[in-house]
């Protein structure tokens, strides 16, 4: 059936801020579902609230609305356009679920608005455990025994009918929020607890456990005329009992027989048939290792994280599709966009490997529990191609950035066998690490399956890895045994540490025998058909098909898998800067190892090469491509850590110049030029050793803000209050060495904003100023910031303007800065500079109408910002007032402090524009899920510091009718400052404590600034994970506190008696 | 140990010999599954030729006693880019390394697969070699060798033998039948004699069977002359079914022509149109022929299946008789199961057929 032209207009739910289980994948797959939908001339109105996404661009839909996913506002916007449908299949679970709340409201029906894709009947069968029970029983398709629970006895009634463990899913959540394997009666009491109150319908579901199945995926799709087909199948190292986003995952299946293989796809496709989805869908299977034995463990009735994985794994377009098929379209009508030749009714054949390791954020939470489960912890994830497991699984390790190019750690050799056991038993995210350590040690791989169930399959991969390190140790310069190493994925790197030379040494003995590296194609079907599809990896083979075109050619590097620092802001960015290069005439190549972004889909950019983003690829590129120059700008600290390695290899480094990035970020050198200029910076110094830092920070003066030199997002960043802590940081947080210095300054209470700017060398475009809503002292990435600013004086936003300037000219930017500055006593201090595109950009380019990372690309390309019609200065502002909010993924990790710092915590970012600083604020706090109802009870635990301030704070509550409930501490003190305050009990566990309280839901809003260290008594990590479990708004900055209550008393009129 | 693909145009692939050192010659083809190289390798249409996977592991999960095709593999090589160092799965009983030598076929790996696959598509399935090393005269030696013709005899059963049960009685005339055709039927209570290829129609009737199923088999059709008439008078009487050389045989008998595909159909992700209904199930397919479109409009012979890509014929159904085929693999092994459907159509033909006789004896 040829398109539907019944209707015109359909609006897309975007999946709004990126959370743990809810990520990039859906920018990418959202994008290409408006892409696909307008080239089909329908008018597509778009409502996602995340501003760091492609998805949000302006010409990515006829009508995008940058405004919070909730009820209030989709309701109002969908009377205002008045769309015939929805496609809701594309936004995640945020998507569905703003879907069904939709429908529930009645306003659909109202208004005449159909969904498409998947019909609310299929959402319900797949994701309301007891439905899909039973319509996995009327297909006659295995599940494990389970049952639902609505309460917690009734879990602990089924876990005594089944035995332990028991696997508790929550109902309707993503990423499996909330659930987990229970071993016994008090684990399952938590845990069921827990994905009761996450359950927007209080359900869970408790199953037995299958833990040790091998864990299989199939990737569906299916259109109108029921024609059903597998894009892709996968299987996952880590058996059943880890989250498939946790768990390293290959493409295809590796251990199956065929006949396993079709056994599971005739389930997967009988599924998506009953379930009658016009579109995508992702089923997860679990496969006994002993026989044919198999249940089905859930399915996504839409496109999640898998299926963008999938479509990377395959170069099938599956959300392009999946949109084409909502609107009537039958998969044998679409060509397939790979081969242009034939139709999208094709499944396609493999002919590599594809390993994904997923990303954790253990790096930052170094408190965190590491323990992998059933609940998704990882932010992002990395993919890697090869020709075989181990060169796959090779490239994707050193494609991680975890500080290692091969699948070594060093440390792990210190640990003992007791240990190394328990790591091996309790799958942390470094398992695969004490995997390798472990058969180094000589464990054999059947002890190894045995102590891991996972399948001896992979293990022996992970053994030749180790045999060819020994091979390789014992050969030095033998070029047969490092033939085999490459195309076994080995780094020089890791070659020259066994031989003892460096790296560039083994690069020149390779190039000296011919062994460079061949790219290969992704073209869905193993070279059957010819394909022009420009997407290719590398290996160590015999035929090259990467063919170099005649034009000139930029290559953009990527930034690398999404973690906390570096999201999907970079990811924009860099396909702002593809755009930029194309337009100017070049070729644009990318190279990135994200599966999840809108920059590794091939028809971004004009090239892209899914490659590890190590020296030795990026070399390896840059050999048979010889571009003109390599971009570095856009992809974060990935892209710009390897400037001055490549700039040192004859590389051409476009824009700033690798030394004038170096005098930046390189702290002596930027006093000197800061010295120069005048420009008032917080007194500090920098560190080598433990002794000199806690000189240092005896003549600042303390408290002092700590952190390592060449750090992004803040990691392992302190405010150090006396000198015991700072000692205890120098030794615990941070190695500190001459390499590796640690900067120290003087810590100023003030005001922070930051700017973004673009130079060319003599003009310097400032395309806005944005204002910190929480003083310095928390991370940018986890401050609100308005722009333009609303409390910082003309007088003060001429200093940040001429400073920016100054620094823009002197430090030779070409390209994009961003710069950090806090205000103390009208004074701007400048904090920190980074010669590179910020995680603000996207935001800013948005609400200034100026697309930054365009510009700055075409200033490094050699277009002047007067040729672009830009002037020095500050870019005029508009009448609008635009909120950025941080969005958090506390409920996902345990034991991570939610207080917030200058140590970068949140995952995502929302944004709310409105006429006044209030509306915008309100909108900000709905789109991230902090909303704080008209009525109720106000918990409030301060440190000594802040109480003071807490006090006036509380009389605002007061005065909006909010009944004040403290802490012992902060009690004592407001009720001396005149208020009326309910004491809470201490937290003893008894029936009526304030964790009690707060799980009846007898507490509105939380605001908790003590910090565990100093106050233990206080209870304040408890208190704050408490409410992040039951969805209570938290707020750890008193900052935030004043927000909220500006935009509540904006709704609010004044009761004042006579 | 060093071995060679040689190809002959002269193209030479450098590898490492696995499985029987023995050297061989044979048609070079691509086979695009992704697992089912096991059923694959014993599926007796790739006899005379060597079979190359494209995807890159092969022998992953080893070789069962359960995933044969037939008893013994009758294919001349086999091309891989990387034979599996360990196998793991439930039913492995032995590494495919092992199961060659077995069977003394002999195997390379370390082999561009890719490359070769590609060379093939652009220049054709061509005659190739496995070697021990690469002589001046090893090219010209190739050329001049002639794969044999009698690929069918070779492969089929020389004796008739059962495979008792409750249901209609099936005459399967073997043209080198994979077992899943067997299973198929069997599944559906097929009383089957298989009888050799070259089984004349009067042998068959003397059976007086319900129906008849015309398999697969290796090499060209046309070198199977002596089915011709044989497949004439049964289809008169008696309901016929035909799958992959059996479809182009039934061709050939009713009038139609078959030419050699460039590198053919091997693998299991083509999607066939059925194309009175719109369906599309993905097929399990193995041929380097194919029927000839235009040369159906003398027949009485109508196209009911189409590959949806390339418009190959994919099913025959004759406008007299019961008489239909498929170019597919509806019995799988390796492949999808989408096409199952196609033995209960068997099935029931032979039903109807059954009434419509019982019905035309009651009203003569």
């Amino acid at each position: 059936m040829p398109k539907r032209t019944d209707i015109h207009k359909i609006m897309v739910i975007g999946s709004g801020p990126i959370i743990i289980g809810q990520a990039a994948e859906f920018d990418y797959s959202g994008t290409q579902a408006c892409l696909a939908l307008k080239e089909l001339d329908y008018e597509v109105v778009l409502v996602n609230s995340n501003p760091a996404t492609i998805m949000t661009d302006k010409e990515i839909a006829d009508q995008v609305y940058l405004e919070p996913i909730t009820l209030e506002f989709v309701s109002q916007i969908l009377r205002k356009e008045r769309p015939d449908a929805i496609l809701p299949t594309l936004g995640g679970q945020q998507g569905l679920n703003m879907a069904m709340e939709l429908s529930k409201s009645g306003i659909l029906d109202e208004l005449h608005i159909e969904l498409l894709g998947t019909k609310l009947s299929a959402i319900d069968q797949a994701e309301d455990r007891e439905q899909f029970k039973d319509l996995m029983e009327k297909l006659g398709e295995p599940v494990p025994a389970s049952g639902i629970a609505h309460t917690v006895d009734e879990a602990l009634e089924f876990a005594d009918k089944s035995g332990f463990p028991v696997i508790v899913r929550p109902a309707f959540t993503m990423g499996g929020t909330g659930g987990g394997i229970a071993e016994n009666d008090a684990e399952l009491r938590e845990i069921a607890e827990n994905g009761l109150s996450l359950s927007p319908v209080t359900q869970v579901l408790i199953e037995q456990s299958i833990a040790g199945y091998k864990e299989i995926e199939f990737e569906v799709m299916r259109d109108a005329a029921d024609n059903a087909m597998v894009v892709c199948n996968m299987e996952n190292f880590d058996p059943v009992g880890i989250h498939t986003g946790d768990s390293i995952v290959y493409a295809p299946v590796q251990t199956l027989a065929d006949r396993e293989v079709q056994m599971l796809r005739d389930a997967a496709l009988k599924i998506i048939r009953a379930l009658k989805i016009e579109g995508g869908c992702n089923v997860q299977l679990a496969l006994d290792p002993h026989s044919f034995n198999y249940y089905i463990i859930e399915v996504n009735p839409r496109v999640s994280r898998s299926s963008a994985l999938a479509s990377k794994a395959t170069g099938y377009p599956i959300a392009k599709m999946a949109a084409k098929i909502a609107v009537g379209l039958h998969l044998d009508e679409i060509k397939n966009p790979v081969t242009g030749t034939t139709y999208a009714e094709f499944e396609p054949a493999l002919d590599y490997v594809v390993c994904k390791i997923p990303r954790w954020p253990f790096d930052k939470f170094t408190k965190a529990d590491r323990r992998l489960g059933t609940q998704m912890k990882a932010t992002g994830e990395v993919m890697a191609i090869g020709r075989n497991v181990e060169e796959a699984t090779l490239k994707a390790v050193r494609s991680l950035e975890i500080g290692v190019h091969h699948a070594e750690e060093p440390s792990l050799r210190a640990v003992d066998d007791d240990q190394l056991s328990d790591k091996l038993i309790h799958a942390q995210d470094d398992r695969l690490f004490y995997l390798m350590e472990a058969i180094r040690r000589g464990y054999t791989i059947d002890d190894l399956a045995e102590l891991t169930k996972i399948n001896v399959f992979f293990l022996d991969k992970l053994l030749h890895i180790t045999e060819i390190e020994t091979t390789l140790k014992a050969h030095v310069d033998d070029i047969d045994v490092l033939t085999t190493a490459k195309r076994n994925g080995f780094t020089d790197e890791t070659v020259a540490d066994y031989w003892h030379e460096d790296a560039d040494t083994v690069r020149q003995f390779r190039e000296a025998h011919q062994l460079t590296p061949v790219y290969k194609m992704v073209d869905t079907c193993a070279g059957e058909f010819e394909s022009a599809t420009p997407y290719y990896y590398g290996t160590y083979e015999f035929e090259n098909e990467s063919v170099v075109d005649q034009r000139p050619s930029v290559l953009v590097l990527g930034s690398g898998p999404i973690r906390i620092g570096q999201g999907v802001e970079f990811d924009y960015a860099t396909v702002h800067s593809v755009k930029a290069i194309q337009k100017a005439g070049y070729e644009a190549i990318i190279m990135n190892s994200n599966p999840e972004t809108v920059s590794t889909d091939f028809s971004v950019s004009d090239k892209l090469y899914f490659e590890p983003l190590t020296l030795e690829d990026v070399l390896n590129v840059i050999d048979l491509e010889k571009p003109k120059g390599v971009i570095v700008q856009f992809g974060g600290q990935t892209a710009i850590n390897l400037a001055q390695p490549l700039a040192d290899r004859g590389v051409q480094i476009l824009g700033t110049s690798v030394a004038d990035v170096n005098r930046a970020e390189d702290r002596d050198a930027f006093d000197k030029v800061i010295k120069s200029l005048k420009i008032p910076q917080p007194a500090g110094d920098t560190a080598s050793d433990e002794a000199t830092a806690l000189t240092i920070a005896d003549r600042l003066g303390y408290p002092v803000l700590v952190r390592p030199s060449y750090v992004l997002g803040g990691r392992a960043m302190e405010i150090v209050k006396k000198r015991a802590d700072l000692d205890h940081y120098m030794h615990n947080a941070v190695k500190v060495s001459n390499d590796h210095p640690v900067l120290i300054d003087r810590y100023l209470v003030g005001k922070e904003c930051e700017v973004d700017a673009i130079c060319d060398g003599e003009t310097v475009l400032i395309p806005g100023i944005m204002e910190h809503i929480e003083r310095a002292g928390v991370h940018s990435g986890d401050s609100m910031a308005v722009y333009p600013p609303q409390s910082l004086s003309q007088a003060v936003q001429d200093q940040i303007v001429t400073y920016t300037k100054q620094l823009a000219l002197t430090l030779n930017c070409i390209g994009m800065m961003n710069i950090q500055f806090v205000i103390h006593d009208e004074q701007v201090y400048v904090i920190e500079v980074n010669p590179r595109a910020s995680r603000t950009v996207p935001f800013l380019s948005k609400v200034t109408n100026i697309s930054m990372a365009q510009v700055a690309t075409r200033v490094i390309l050699g277009q002047s910002l007067r040729e672009q019609g830009f002037e020095t200065g500050l870019a005029p502002v508009s009448d609008m007032v635009h909120v950025k909010a941080p969005v958090f993924s506390f409920s996902k990790l345990n034991r991570v402090d939610s207080l917030l710092g200058p140590e970068m915590k949140s995952t995502g970012e929302v944004m709310g524009s409105d006429k006044t600083m209030a509306k915008a604020l309100y909108k900000a706090f709905e789109a991230a899920k902090l909303h704080v109802p008209s009525t109720g009870n106000v918990l409030i635990t301060v440190r000594d510091d802040d109480k003071p301030e807490a006090v006036k704070l509380a009389r605002r509550f007061h005065a909006l009718g909010y009944q004040l409930l403290a802490t012992s501490g902060t009690a004592s003190y407001l009720t001396d400052h005149g208020l009326n305050v309910a004491v809470v009990k201490k937290i003893d566990g008894g029936e009526n404590d304030l964790l009690h309280q707060m799980e009846a839901g007898q507490v509105q809003v939380v605001i908790n600034t003590v910090s565990d260290e100093e106050q233990a008594a206080d209870d304040g990590a408890l208190i704050r994970n408490t409410s992040i479990a039951h969805g209570i708004p938290l707020f750890t900055a008193l900052d935030t506190v004043a927000a909220i209550l500006q935009v509540r008393e904006s709704q609010s009129f004044v009761t004042q008696a006579l | 140990m060093k071995r060679y693909l040689v190809l002959a145009d002269g193209t030479v692939y450098p590898g490492t010999g696995f499985g029987a050192p023995t050297a061989t010659v044979g048609e070079l083809v691509f086979n695009t599954g992704m697992s089912g190289y096991q059923e694959s390798i014993t599926d007796q249409s790739y006899n005379g030729e060597i079979l190359m996977f494209t995807y890159p592991l092969i022998g992953n999960y080893g070789i069962n006693r359960d995933d044969h095709e037939s008893i013994k593999p009758t294919c001349k090589g086999v091309v891989v880019h990387e034979v599996a160092r360990r196998a793991s799965n439930w039913r492995s009983e032995m590494s495919l390394d092992d199961y060659l030598k077995q069977n003394n076929i002999p195997g390379i790996t370390d082999i561009d697969t890719r490359a070769v696959t590609k060379h093939i598509r652009e220049q054709g399935a061509m005659k190739a070699t496995i070697v021990d090393e690469v002589l001046p005269d090893t090219v010209d030696r190739l050329r001049v060798t002639e794969l044999g013709k009698a690929v069918v005899a070779e492969s089929s059963t020389t004796n008739a033998y059962p495979n008792p049960s409750t249901g209609p009685n099936v005459v399967v005339v073997d043209f080198g039948l994979k077992h899943s055709i067997l299973r198929e039927l069997a599944k559906r209570h097929c009383n089957l004699t298989v009888l050799p290829y070259n089984t004349t129609a009067s042998e068959i009737m003397a059976l007086n069977p319900d129906g008849v199923m015309l398999t697969n088999g290796p090499g060209d059709p046309k070198d199977v002359p002596s089915a011709l008439p044989m497949i004439r008078e049964v289809e008169k009487h008696i309901p016929l079914f035909g799958i992959c050389l059996g479809h182009q045989l039934f061709a050939l008998a009713n009038g139609a022509d078959t030419f050699k595909m460039k590198f053919g159909h091997r693998g299991f992700n083509h999607p066939v149109r059925e194309i009175a209904t719109g369906r599309i199930d993905f097929t399990s397919q193995n041929h380097g022929y194919a029927v000839s479109k235009e040369s159906l409009r003398q027949t009485d012979l109508m196209m009911t299946h189409e590959e949806i890509n390339d418009g190959t014929v994919e099913g025959l159904r004759h406008r007299d008789y019961a008489a239909f085929s498929v170019q597919y693999h509806p019995d799988a092994a390796p492949g999808p199961h989408d096409a199952d459907h196609i033995f209960d159509e068997f099935i029931d033909l032979m039903a109807a057929h059954q009434v419509a006789r019982k019905e035309s004896k009651f009203n003569a």
